[in-house]
């Protein structure tokens, strides 16, 4: 099956639409592939965030719909609402002082 | 020029009133990036950042770099 740009793009849009926390990473929750995705799902686990999680992997163009809707150029990408949040370092940093964990809290 | 040094100048350029720390961990294409700005007052971490990528951001294109990781602070 031939999938084209605009189809993974709107898979991508579609996604972050869908999922209050949305984290696109090297790998899977699991099994990351990448110790900055790795280091992204541990912050995230550790605030208690119920999130989903898309592997970019598998197609080259999912990074570059993914890049090109965000502006951001370097993977992982968390987005919550809507809104993209940060990379890794972002992650870490609204983490470690306590803030990821508000950010993801259920909403009321 | 080595990459560490490139984007140092290039930073540099971009942010020439703050400072700029770069160096590689874990291989070559892996940096590190610290920057203190008076450009980043008022900012959310995600526009600083933001314009700490922007300068280098063919270089992240093209795969030169593999990693950038960032830490800002406002001056």
């Amino acid at each position: 099956m031939i999938v084209t740009d605009d189809q993974i793009r709107e898979e991508i849009l579609e996604t972050i639409q869908r999922n209050r926390i949305m984290l696109f990473m090297k790998g899977t929750p699991d099994a990351p592939r990448c110790g900055f995705s790795a280091r992204s799902v541990q912050c995230l686990d550790a605030a208690g965030a119920e999130f989903a999680a898309m592997d970019i992997l598998p197609d080259p163009r999912i990074r570059q719909q993914l890049s090109a809707h965000s502006g951001w150029p370097t993977i992982p990408q968390l987005f919550i609402n809507g809104e993209l949040v940060g990379g890794c370092d972002i992650i870490s940093e609204l983490y470690e002082s306590g803030e990821l964990s508000k950010m993801v809290a259920p909403a009321a | 020029m080595q990459l560490t040094d490139q984007v140092r100048e290039l930073l540099q350029q971009a942010f020439p009133s703050g400072e700029v720390e770069v160096s590689s961990f874990s291989g070559s294409d892996h940096l590190s990036a610290r920057v203190r700005s008076d450009r980043f007052g008022g900012l959310s971490l995600i526009e600083q950042h933001r314009l700490v990528y922007a300068p280098v951001q063919h270089l992240l294109d093209d795969g030169s770099i593999h990693a950038l990781q960032i830490k800002t602070e406002a001056t």
